[in-house]
């Protein structure tokens, strides 16, 4: 058994935990969403399992190197990150219904990696340039804050579904499938932003003094930077609002969708619209 | 804050209207520099958008946008807006933290969201000492005032957490003086030292040294005032064709010795009285760096020869040529010598590029490598400005921790006798994350009673 089985199993229970929390947001059972949540924790331990084993595989290859290099294995650890977020959220917060709107994302990744063509799986040898420690640093620190955004946005969605389609709120409880309260999902959005926030800003700062190191400017307006850079304009402007302007509610939810938008387009229309330094990111 | 400071552009620089509005254009600004390619030669962009649209980029300078005037206008707009905001609101956290806790009236207590009442059998000079005790214990310095409502007792935690966010302001501030003080532009045209700060580069020939680099800025010659020699270059490939490693080996020479010898490598710059080189490219040659060894004599040469001609190495008696190559692209992999001195056949051989080969011949022995000749790019960098901009970040990181995840906590215990009992009325507050705070207060609490 080799990572790409494992992986396999990852992206089928990612499918399956998103089907049954879709299933409690739907049928309100709320054992169907316990199954959920035990399906994105196996998916969550298939996938940690395949991530070591590719990082040994890429060893017994005689090119050692975290699993952190190209498209594939980005797409793969934003999964495992947006997972371990949503896990950690609905462990703190008892929250479970948000895994509608969490899951998919971590599927959607997957499955991308898995199916999408020009995306390569193979284990790669690492250029010079990435040949250094703060690789790691960096793609870790960015991608940890990616996955927080993703579940943002995910909880600005909701919020937005629950305050146009919500009238006929219950008092239920929130893992028993009824979304939780708008006041309750605002700041759980606000918490993750944050969360966000400080991983992003660690991820520019790694990435920074990398380049640095490799090319000796810290900041060379390269588009992928710039990009970067555009998303922390947004989540600080939206911390800012919300700090000094009082926005919360269905503003912040729009910041969260928005901001998100814009770390998909740092993380992917990078890549493959635009040209810069981050090339290799690409295939 | 003075009335002196209160006029109309003070207040249009002190509000967070203003902030928001900056922080939304910058970004969106940036995004055209993303879709218009930047520094491209002019003659690009008429090709690319046509004769009226590359007139109308060059005018508004979008073709160099981060280093526009309007782009950096807009930065110190930022900068100002930043210093005024954190100077405007600083005085007013300053009350907060300095604020007499002991002031508050007794009677909010009862109010106040986060409390607990005990009741305890024990006089009221026991309790109150017993609290100092409990408190003190925890890390909670209790002062202490006599109300008419009763003895009141207040301490607080980070109190100075609530400049977390002034220190995140203040790191942006350090971040761009980095930039200011590390860009060559700057160093140029406001400072006239353009060895003060600089960007640029150096193509150098193996064998070959240099004391002068040329600026990315306008191509002008800098002096290094020291020497950097390039000794070796190499490129390493995967079985695959894909680089591995680009290679230098060089050396400063600096008033005339050798005071550093060391591999350049991308990643692994070389760093010498505040000029970093880094390995950014490389030029393949036509001929090759020859290193001959008589091993009887000792003799020894290294020289760069080109190829299909006959050498002459006096010194060592002896004659070569290289013959034939084999490579891939631009890269030579094998060479074929031709090898004579004055007794016998000459030797013909194929040998790897780069490899040593022992030659026999009736008067001793030679070593001989012949390698590819090369030139390495190196990018070069002296930038006063990083430990700014590197310290910058890291009290960002700083500040945002604690502006998100610290917060300024106060504890209240008010402390009064009714029939024969000791009431304590113990309230609680925090400026951020009043849940934790909440379920911290109510363990302390719970600890208290059960001790007593």
């Amino acid at each position: 058994m080799n990572s790409s089985f494992f992986f396999g199993i990852t992206t089928l229970c990612y499918l399956l935990s998103s089907v049954f929390y879709l299933g409690l947001l739907i049928f309100k059972k709320k054992s169907v969403g316990k199954v959920g949540l035990v399906l994105a924790i196996a998916g969550l331990l298939c996938q940690t399992a395949a991530l070591v084993l590719r990082w040994m595989e890429s060893y017994k290859m005689g090119i050692g190197h975290a699993p952190l290099t190209n498209m594939y294995e980005s797409l793969v650890f934003f999964a495992w990150c947006t997972t371990f977020f949503y896990v950690f959220l609905e462990w703190k917060f008892k929250a479970r219904v948000l895994g509608a709107f969490a899951m998919p994302f971590a599927f959607a990744a997957m499955a991308y990696a898995s199916f999408a063509r020009g995306i390569n799986q193979e284990i790669t040898p690492l250029v010079p340039a990435l040949q250094s420690n703060w690789l790691l640093a960096h793609v870790i620190t960015c991608f940890i804050g990616y996955g927080a955004f993703a579940v943002a946005c995910g909880l600005g969605i909701m919020y937005l579904i629950k305050k146009w389609f919500g009238a006929s709120a219950s008092r239920e409880e929130a893992d028993s499938g009824e979304l939780p309260s708008l006041k309750v999902i605002d700041d759980l959005i606000h918490k993750t932003i944050i969360f966000g926030f400080m991983w992003l800003s660690a991820g520019i700062i790694t990435g920074a003094i990398w380049a640095n190191e490799a090319w000796g400017t810290y900041w060379s307006w390269d588009p992928k930077e710039t990009w970067s850079i555009i998303t922390w304009f947004i989540y600080a402007s939206t911390l800012h609002a919300r700090f000094t302007r009082g926005w919360n509610g269905t503003r912040i939810a729009w910041m969260a969708i928005l901001g998100f938008l814009s770390v998909f387009f740092t993380y992917f229309g990078v890549n493959f619209l635009l040209s810069g330094l981050h090339s290799y990111g690409s295939s | 804050m003075t009335n002196r400071k209160k006029n109309i552009i003070w207040s249009f620089f002190a509000s967070v209207k203003l902030a928001l509005f900056l922080l939304f254009i910058l970004a969106g600004t940036s995004i055209i520099g993303t879709v218009v390619q930047q520094n491209m030669p002019p003659e690009k962009y008429i090709k690319e958008y046509g004769q009226s649209m590359a007139t109308f980029l060059q005018l508004l300078d979008l073709t160099d946008m981060y280093n526009s005037w309007w782009f950096l206008g807009l930065l110190v707009l930022f900068a100002i807006n930043l210093t005024v905001c954190s100077l405007e609101r600083i005085p007013n956290v300053i009350r907060l933290v300095k604020k007499d806790n002991l002031a508050i009236d007794p009677t909010r207590l009862a109010r106040m969201p986060i409390r607990q009442s005990v009741v305890l059998d024990l006089p009221r000079d026991t309790a109150l000492e017993k609290v100092k005790a409990f408190f003190s214990g925890k890390g909670w310095k209790m002062q202490q005032r006599d109300r008419t409502e009763g003895i009141l007792l207040a301490a607080q935690k980070g109190a100075w957490t609530r400049f977390g966010v002034y220190i995140v302001h203040l790191s942006i501030l350090v971040v761009l003086a980095g930039a200011l003080v590390g860009s060559p532009t700057v160093a140029r045209k406001i400072l006239h030292k353009p060895d003060f700060a600089f960007k640029g580069s150096i193509m150098l020939p193996e064998t070959r040294s240099t004391d002068h680099i040329f600026s990315f800025l306008d191509g002008s010659r800098i002096d290094l005032g020291f020497q950097i020699r390039c000794d070796y270059f190499t490129v390493e490939y995967y079985d695959s064709g894909m680089p591995r490693t680009y290679l230098t080996k060089a050396t400063v020479i600096d008033n005339g010795r050798e005071v550093l010898s060391t591999d350049i490598e991308v990643n692994t710059p070389l760093k010498y009285k505040g000029v970093t080189f880094y390995q950014s490219e490389y030029r393949p040659y036509r001929d090759f760096v020859v290193r001959l060894t008589n091993k009887a004599t000792g003799a020894s040469t290294t020289m760069v020869a080109p190829g299909a001609r006959k050498i002459q190495w006096a010194e060592g008696g002896v004659s070569f040529g290289i013959i034939k190559v084999k490579g891939f692209g631009e890269s030579v992999r094998q060479v074929k010598i031709w090898f004579g001195d004055d007794g016998g056949e000459p030797a013909v051989f194929w040998v790897n590029n780069n490899q040593e080969a022992l030659i026999q011949r009736p008067q001793g022995e030679y070593s001989m490598t012949v390698k590819q000749h090369y030139a390495t790019g190196l990018q070069v960098s002296k930038d006063p400005g990083v430990p700014l901009v590197y310290g910058g970040c890291i009290m960002m990181l700083i500040g945002l921790y604690v502006a998100f995840f610290m917060s300024h906590r106060k504890i209240y215990v008010l402390i009064s006798e009714e029939g024969g009992k000791t009431m304590l009325l113990f309230a609680g507050s925090a400026h951020k994350n009043k849940v934790g705070f909440e379920k911290y207060f109510s363990s302390l609490v719970n600890e208290f009673k059960e001790k007593h």
